[in-house]
């Protein structure tokens, strides 16, 4: 298919028009709503079949692709900030149900003050719900990913709750040219949804959501761990048939000039991007710098996170998050995953661009800057005006 | 309508075994209501006692497909189901005519559940809301609710030296869900399983979303002889504090022993019968509180000569 222009969410949008879902549950949320806007006219305009229906929340929009994934339906939504955080308590019963919902999370900071810009704070609010979380850092990513999700989602190793996740404004508004998959081979890649244990099977009836005593509920839960640790392999699997479709290459993080780098900068989303033109920019002046993206969040890629950044002289994690009282999430689990290696860079946090305040290139030289000069402590809050 | 006869013969759909309390009126409502369509149903049950007695893992005494996700958000989950039903008939997936029923008690659709109820109703979908009312949150421990009646003693508005009892009326929520013009809404009691049974037959073949409100005594939180469960449902429409009625596609009518009270044919009994024959109400017979008594024997009377205006039209 030829490049088109559009932006993140309108990607996201002809990802569902083209994958056709059963029922799609849909609440207006800033800077999502262009992907339920969009999607309305693909209804509206008989280009797809799909049930669409208007919640009057985003719980209960998380309730309705509950009752409709148990009941058999390929179902989507999607959301963002506050809508995320309504939904908390949902997304752990989707997850425990192994129901493979797919949302997307058009990444925005979590009130108060009241702000409907990107940051991370949402997706991390959600990050131990047992849903798998992948990040974009662009359209075609956005596009491709949301792709990918229903068949991670609904690998019957996996069989859990995706959660796609793209930076607000800054992917879901901006438009960049990208190149979609052309119709019919989204729905041989994607594939008919063939549910499991559905509701709606009345002869056989099974229970969804029973009330689970000491005896059973560890079990239920370690069941669900396992199913996440399935990601991975299943993640690589789809990802190379995607390759092969595409020509795009996709793995759990992306590495950027990371082999011979001695500074490497960890992040996620939009900002990746801007790194590697740092990156690019400081190699020029022979700095020996690099950087990762890591794509897929949860479940965590520890081994190829520990593997990358094996005897580098520092690294900085990126976090468009603050986790008060401790460090951001990102750098707990990048420093994690080095510990189990014998040689550890000096590893530092950075906390940056919340509530959507801008980072450019030349913001992110300061990073490089300060992992060269030693200066940079455990925790820095870049360019916070004091 | 079908004998009692008959409905025996059916299929059971909520077996027994469960472990509900001996004199609770909630198994009893349900297997009234299961029994009102023959048709597939997919059940879906807000939490609470009739959640949480019905489907402890492993054992689940459920013959139909059953689903409990949350306290607040039954009607959002069949919402789901029902829409998950209609794409998938659409595409020829399912050939079957089903039907969608929640089970629910007071808090989870007068409180926490009532924008999910209100949202599901306003978007269409068929599917019947029954909420078996109890009058307060019995589950955790006899909690004040929306729905528990002035005066009555509960662990979070417990009669005291200063205070006796809930202050506030509960909220007519069977009328506020007739504001919503739906095609069909009533209140029942399990005493009259006649009365019962074709309301929710009617609530299941409404074409839309209906809702059946009705009175499960609670022996534990209502503090009276559990072989009294009947008897005090049947109590509550003689004295008219729950008349049985119908709104059905905006006309309202009485039904059963209300609408033979109504005509004049039997006694209205006073709402002194009803409170003295429950321990929540204890505190109502000093009669330091004979005001008190009075101001809900007046609201019920108000509520009944509305509920009579609005069947006259």
């Amino acid at each position: 298919m030829k490049r088109i222009a559009a932006n993140g969410d309108q990607a996201v949008a002809l990802s569902w028009k083209q994958i056709n879902p059963d029922v799609c549950a849909s609440y207006p949320i800033t800077p999502q709503t262009i992907i339920v806007e969009a999607f309305s006219d693909y209804v509206a305009d008989g280009e797809v079949d799909t049930e669409y229906v208007c919640s009057e929340s985003e719980h209960s929009s998380m309730s309705i692709c509950i009752g409709a994934a148990a009941a058999g339906a390929r179902s989507v939504t999607a959301t963002a900030s506050a809508g995320l955080a309504f939904m908390w308590e949902m997304l752990y019963i989707a997850a425990s149900m192994r129901l493979p919902i797919v949302m997307t999370v058009a990444n925005r900071a979590l009130s108060g003050p009241i702000n409907i810009h990107c940051d991370h704070s949402d997706a991390m609010g959600s990050r131990d719900s047992g849903w798998v979380q992948i990040f974009a850092e662009n359209v075609q990513e956005a596009y491709d990913n949301s792709l990918m999700s229903f068949r991670i989602a609904e690998h019957p190793d996996v069989h859990l709750p995706v959660m796609n996740c793209l930076d607000g404004f800054i992917v879901t508004h901006a438009i960049e040219s990208f190149t979609p998959v052309e119709d019919d081979q989204v729905k041989k890649f994607v594939g008919e949804y063939k549910p499991l244990l559905p509701l709606l099977d009345w002869k056989n009836p099974h229970s969804y959501g029973p009330f689970d005593m000491p005896d059973y509920y560890y079990e239920h839960k370690y069941q669900q761990a396992m199913a996440m640790n399935n990601v991975i392999p299943v993640f690589k699997e789809v990802a190379a048939e995607f390759e092969k479709l595409t020509g795009r290459k996709y793995d759990l993080i992306e590495k950027y000039m990371v082999d011979d780098a001695e500074y490497v900068a960890v992040a996620m989303g939009s900002t990746a991007g801007t790194l590697k033109a740092v990156v690019d920019d400081l190699r020029k002046e022979g700095h020996k710098v690099g950087c990762i993206k890591v794509r897929l969040f949860r479940p965590f890629p520890y081994q190829e996170i520990a593997k990358a950044l094996e005897g580098k002289k520092a690294v900085a994690v990126m976090d468009r998050v603050i986790s008060f009282g401790a460090v951001g999430p990102l750098f707990s689990d990048v420093r994690s995953a080095e510990f189990d290696n014998r040689i550890h860079p000096r590893t530092v946090n950075y906390v940056y661009g919340l509530g959507g305040r801008d980072v450019g290139v030349e913001d992110l030289k300061v990073v490089f800057r300060e992992m060269e000069a030693g200066t940079a402590k455990n925790i820095n809050y870049l360019g916070v005006k004091q | 309508m079908i004998s009692i006869k008959e409905m025996t013969a059916k299929p059971v759909r909520l077996t027994e075994g469960h472990r509900l309390c001996a004199g609770c009126s909630e198994p009893v409502v349900a297997k009234q209501v299961l029994l009102a369509t023959d048709k597939p149903v997919v059940v879906s049950n807000a939490t609470g006692c009739f959640e949480v007695s019905t489907s402890g893992y492993p054992y689940s005494s459920w013959n139909v497909p059953w689903i409990h996700s949350a306290f607040e958000n039954t009607a959002a989950t069949i919402s789901g189901v029902e829409s998950a039903y209609r794409v998938l008939k659409r595409k020829g997936k399912i050939k079957d005519d089903m039907r969608f029923v929640c089970f629910a008690g007071d808090g989870a659709t007068y409180d926490i559940g009532f924008q999910a109820l209100s949202g599901a109703i306003e978007r269409g979908h068929q599917f019947l809301f029954v909420c078996m009312n109890n009058e307060a949150y019995m589950n955790t421990g006899i909690q004040r609710s929306g729905a528990t009646e002035k005066g009555a003693s509960t662990t979070t508005c417990p009669s005291g030296t200063c205070i006796p009892g809930k202050r506030e009326f509960p909220k007519d929520i069977t009328k506020i869900v007739a504001a919503h013009e739906l095609p069909y809404a009533a209140q029942a009691s399990p005493h009259n399983w006649k009365d019962l049974i074709e309301k929710a037959a009617k609530g299941f073949e409404a074409g839309g979303p209906a809702f059946l409100n009705v009175i499960s005594p609670c022996p534990r939180g209502w503090r009276y002889d559990s072989a009294l469960t009947i008897d005090m449902s049947k109590l509550a429409v003689e004295t008219c504090l729950w008349p049985l009625y119908e709104y059905d596609n905006g006309k309202w009518r009485i039904t059963a022993e209300s609408k033979r009270i109504a005509e004049g044919k039997a006694e209205k009994r006073p709402i002194m019968d009803w409170l003295k024959s429950q321990g929540r109400f204890k505190h109502l017979m000093d009669p330091k509180h004979s005001a008190l008594v009075e101001e809900i024997q007046a609201n019920v009377d108000r509520k009944w000569d509305e509920l009579i205006r609005l069947s006259k039209h």
